[in-house]
């Protein structure tokens, strides 16, 4: 600091040093560019913005892996309301931390996907005007029917009902999950694969055990009756 | 002399004497007249005002344009944070400790954790340690870069070295939204762990950025720490004492900007704190000024950096949460854990009931303490260091009112 606003002509040849250089490097670029995200993820040109009414940008929009706007609940392959994954439980609607989800449970059991009988909900509401996006819900569900969407062209001119979404379009296809988030479908079908085969094994091993335990008795009691016919 | 018509609730000035204007230039006289008054303004800067970071209010009472008396109203941003977790699991309470302080949201989140885990002793796997160590520094990074380039916008200096904080703080930002899917809420600690293992890249990604920020802190310092009017404006002005920084509470950059060698990292050592090799740094303790404040930030983000080097490299493969129920009952206890944020020490207190929900749930929030000196480093300083004294404790309403 010998003269007097040396500080200063230093830092102003680093302003100019980013003037110039921000015509050759990007990273001096005082606005950013989202080169990792995937190819065609975001808008290039305003002709990639939808052009008719309803046609969603993001149905085909994967932003990053773990993007997530709002909950969808999952079905799988075929009829939305035979294939829905919820059984209405209520976990969710519990713990969603700004309370936005209503559930209404049905009063008589359908078959899911597993042709197990199964309660569904009869109502499904969130409020996405509420909702926080937290993922919490996501988390808690037992059954994996919940999970994150990352559409966001979600704006609509009515003010009460617009935002209220209803359980008919929460409804989305497993393929659609895999489609917006691959990595997160794929590790999740695993969990539930491996959960069900968890339990189907463990089912056999009770029901070995059950017939172990079975035919022990029935041995015992045929070496009693076998002792009570010598005495 | 003047009789002043006070609104808010002044008390006396500090010295306890009344008042005498100091206004007039040298050589000049205040008029006296018959039926003239002269009075102390009362400004009530705020709550929208652009210095005050948010929505806070000083109500000020100036002899010209010397502070005689500052007076902090706060509240604006109330949400009842405490009692609301009160009344849900401790789950659903993690999204809203990101909502304290918004800009460190990893940070709010492990002191969080950190309570929880300590209730219901858990095992975190080596990785979530190191992936935390990873997110808390980079956190560290976005809220001092933040913090420096608001501070030189409180200065005057709008736009450039603001920008270029903000090009940086960016770059994390993306980070954070790949590994956790939100920029800024990232909602992304467990108890026990983290939500999800970062994407494929994304320690290489992160290796990257760190490995660039040196030379962009060098071209700030270039940029910043000797330019002579950020020296004027903030050298001498807002001094804070050791006595009075360790009596206030004050921790974290602001007390060791005052002389105090005190870090939880290295105090506690919580997490995995203690494999690493790093400094704290802290001023000698002459001034505690503005000019110290600002400096420790600059080189505590080096450190930070020299932590996220040793961290990104050493890294393991494994587990990335322990098995913890997602609703649980701890047995009855009181726990405090606390972390070194950004800002100072951020404390969660909770005290289980053997419930699902906490019986107490209770914030130490740093910006709030170290808020509480800002009048008596007001006082006596000219209205516009007022505004960068503000600056410099770094607050953040969100996590002041709670």
């Amino acid at each position: 600091m010998s003269i007097l606003g040396g500080g200063i002509f230093k830092g102003m040849a680093v302003t100019l040093r980013n003037f110039v250089g921000s015509y050759f490097y990007k990273e001096r670029l005082t606005t950013n560019d989202y080169e990792w995200r995937p190819d065609g993820a975001l808008p290039q040109s305003i002709g990639d913005y939808p052009k008719e009414e309803g046609e969603q940008l993001s149905d085909t929009t994967t932003v990053n892996h773990y993007s997530r706007n709002f909950p969808m609940l999952l079905h799988d392959t075929g009829e939305p309301m035979d294939t829905i994954r919820c059984v209405a439980c209520k976990i969710c609607e519990r713990e969603c931390p700004p309370q936005c989800i209503y559930i209404e449970k049905s009063t008589e059991k359908i078959e899911n996907a597993d042709g197990k009988p199964q309660f569904y909900p009869a109502k499904f509401d969130i409020d996405v005007s509420v909702c926080m996006s937290c993922q919490i819900c996501v988390e808690v569900c037992p059954f994996d029917a919940i999970v994150m969407n990352s559409q966001f062209e979600l704006s609509t001119p009515d003010r009460f009902g617009g935002l209220l979404v209803r359980r008919d379009d929460l409804l989305k296809s497993n393929d659609y999950y895999h489609k917006i988030h691959p990595q997160e479908a794929a590790t999740r079908d695993q969990k539930m694969a491996d959960d069900k085969a968890a339990k189907e094994a463990k089912k056999k091993a009770a029901a070995e055990k059950a017939k172990a335990a079975a035919e022990a008795k029935a041995k015992a009691e045929a070496e009693n009756e076998s002792k009570e016919d010598a005495e | 002399m003047g009789t002043h018509t006070a609104r808010g609730n002044f008390g006396e000035t500090p010295t306890g004497e009344s008042h005498r204007l100091t206004a007039a230039a040298p050589n000049y006289e205040l008029l006296q007249q018959e039926g003239l008054e002269t009075s102390l303004l009362e400004i009530s800067m705020g709550p929208h005002h652009p210095s005050t970071h948010g929505v806070f209010r000083m109500d000020v009472k100036l002899d010209g344009e010397t502070v005689v008396e500052l007076r902090p109203v706060f509240g604006y941003l109330h949400r009842n944070h405490e009692k609301l977790a009160e009344n849900m699991t401790y789950l659903s309470s993690m999204p809203f400790t990101d909502r304290l302080d918004y800009f460190n949201s990893m940070t709010n989140n492990w002191a969080y954790a950190l309570a929880a885990e300590k209730l219901i002793e858990v095992e975190v796997p080596e990785r979530a340690e190191y992936l935390r160590v990873i997110m808390a520094e980079l956190t560290r990074l976005v809220n001092h870069v933040t913090l420096v380039g608001f501070f030189i916008n409180d200065l005057g200096a709008l736009g450039t070295p603001l920008m270029y904080a903000f090009r940086e703080r960016e770059k994390i930002l993306d980070l954070f939204e790949q590994a956790s899917g939100a920029r800024m809420m990232c909602n992304y600690f467990r108890f026990g762990g983290l939500r999800n293992d970062v994407p494929e890249g994304w320690l290489d990604r992160a290796r990257e950025l760190v490995d660039r920020f040196p030379a962009f802190l060098d071209e700030y310092e270039q940029l910043l720490c000797e330019n002579e009017i950020i020296l004027s404006r903030t050298q001498g002005v807002g001094n804070l004492s050791r006595e009075l920084a360790i009596n206030a509470g004050i921790t974290g950059p602001m007390l060791r900007a005052s002389g105090v060698n005190y870090d939880l990292r290295k105090v506690d050592a919580y997490g995995i704190y203690d494999r690493f090799k790093f400094r704290v740094p802290y001023s000698d303790g002459d001034t505690g000024d503005c000019y110290d404040r600002f400096m420790i930030r600059m080189l505590e983000m080096r450190e930070s950096v020299a932590i996220l080097k040793q961290a990104l490299a050493d890294i393991p493969e494994g587990e990335i949460i322990g098995k913890v129920s997602k609703v649980f009952k701890p047995k009855p206890a009181e726990v405090y854990s606390r972390i070194e944020g950004p800002k100072g020490e951020l404390g969660f207190y909770l005290i289980a009931d053997g419930t699902t929900k906490p019986y107490r749930y209770r914030v130490r929030p740093p910006s709030l303490i170290n808020l509480t000196v800002l009048r008596d480093m007001c006082l006596g300083g000219k209205i516009a260091d007022a505004v960068i004294i503000l600056g410099s404790i770094d607050i953040v309403l969100g996590e002041v009112d709670r």
